[in-house]
């Protein structure tokens, strides 16, 4: 999916708090298509890493029940300004993004 | 906007009724994916989704602030902040107590990640959100309600 994402970071104190938007429908699969009455297929991001300068600092694995477009914030502790966070996401159909930002 | 979501409602009510009576046979295929609880993901009771991510034995803790809404109005984005003091904590796990398919995501923890996620769920009626945390191989628990008005001005 070519949908931009976004990422924020910037650091507060001795941890960096990193805030993400990403472009996903989140379709859990149990939604029903208002005009043909049929199931809307599942379709929704299954996992989501976020490194910091290479080193995973998230790994997580989600359901359809995180909400359309999510939004994802951490802090980690330890990073330093300039490094580079990065936040990659793939769903069940296959499709996949990354984005990258620099904490600032 | 409204009618759409009345049905999804409304779906997401009648497969809860009918979970117990739906055999795993009858869950719908998903492509395998390296990584992901699938039993967890796709459980349709509780019990079945928290025994899947090893929370079974969660104790309660108070270390553990699940900062939700106390009214949703609009169940499909409700923005859920879950903070754990406990020490070592290495991963978070946010659940929704009655929502179709309960688990919603596990945040699992490392190099300096801090305990603590912002993100924003959906839920199908009021109920509490759950947020389970482990620690040191021991699994704590904490949970906050959420009262989630259909129809109204949300949609």
């Amino acid at each position: 999916m070519a949908e931009p994402m976004k990422i924020r970071a910037s650091m507060k104190g001795d941890t960096a708090d990193v805030k993400c938007l990403m472009n996903h429908p989140m379709e859990t699969g149990l939604r029903k298509d208002a005009k043909s009455g049929g199931l809307v297929p599942a379709h929704h991001i299954t996992n989501v890493t976020a490194t910091v300068n290479g080193k995973t600092v998230l790994d997580a694995e989600w359901g359809g029940g995180v909400s359309k477009n999510p939004y994802l914030a951490f802090k980690v502790k330890g990073a330093n300004k300039g490094d580079k966070v990065m936040i990659k996401w793939a769903d069940n159909k296959g499709d996949h993004n990354s984005a990258e930002a620099s904490i600032g | 906007m409204n009618i759409l979501r009345r049905n999804v409602l409304k779906g997401a009510g009648a497969a809860g009724a009918v979970s117990v009576a739906v055999a795993a046979g009858l869950m719908k295929p998903t492509a395998a994916f390296a990584g992901w609880n699938k039993a967890g993901f796709e459980s349709k009771d509780l019990g079945g989704a928290i025994g899947a991510i090893g929370g079974g034995s969660a104790a309660a803790s108070g270390d553990i602030s699940v900062k939700a809404p106390d009214i949703a109005e609009n169940g499909a984005v409700v923005p859920v902040e879950i903070t754990s003091h406990i020490a070592g904590t290495d991963s978070i796990a946010i659940i929704g107590e009655k929502n179709a398919m309960p688990l919603i995501a596990v945040f699992n923890l490392s190099n300096g990640a801090q305990g603590f996620i912002s993100t924003r769920i959906k839920m199908g009626s009021t109920s509490n959100v759950i947020a389970l945390v482990k620690a040191g191989g021991k699994a704590y628990k904490a949970h906050k309600e959420v009262k989630v008005t259909i129809g109204g001005c949300g949609g």
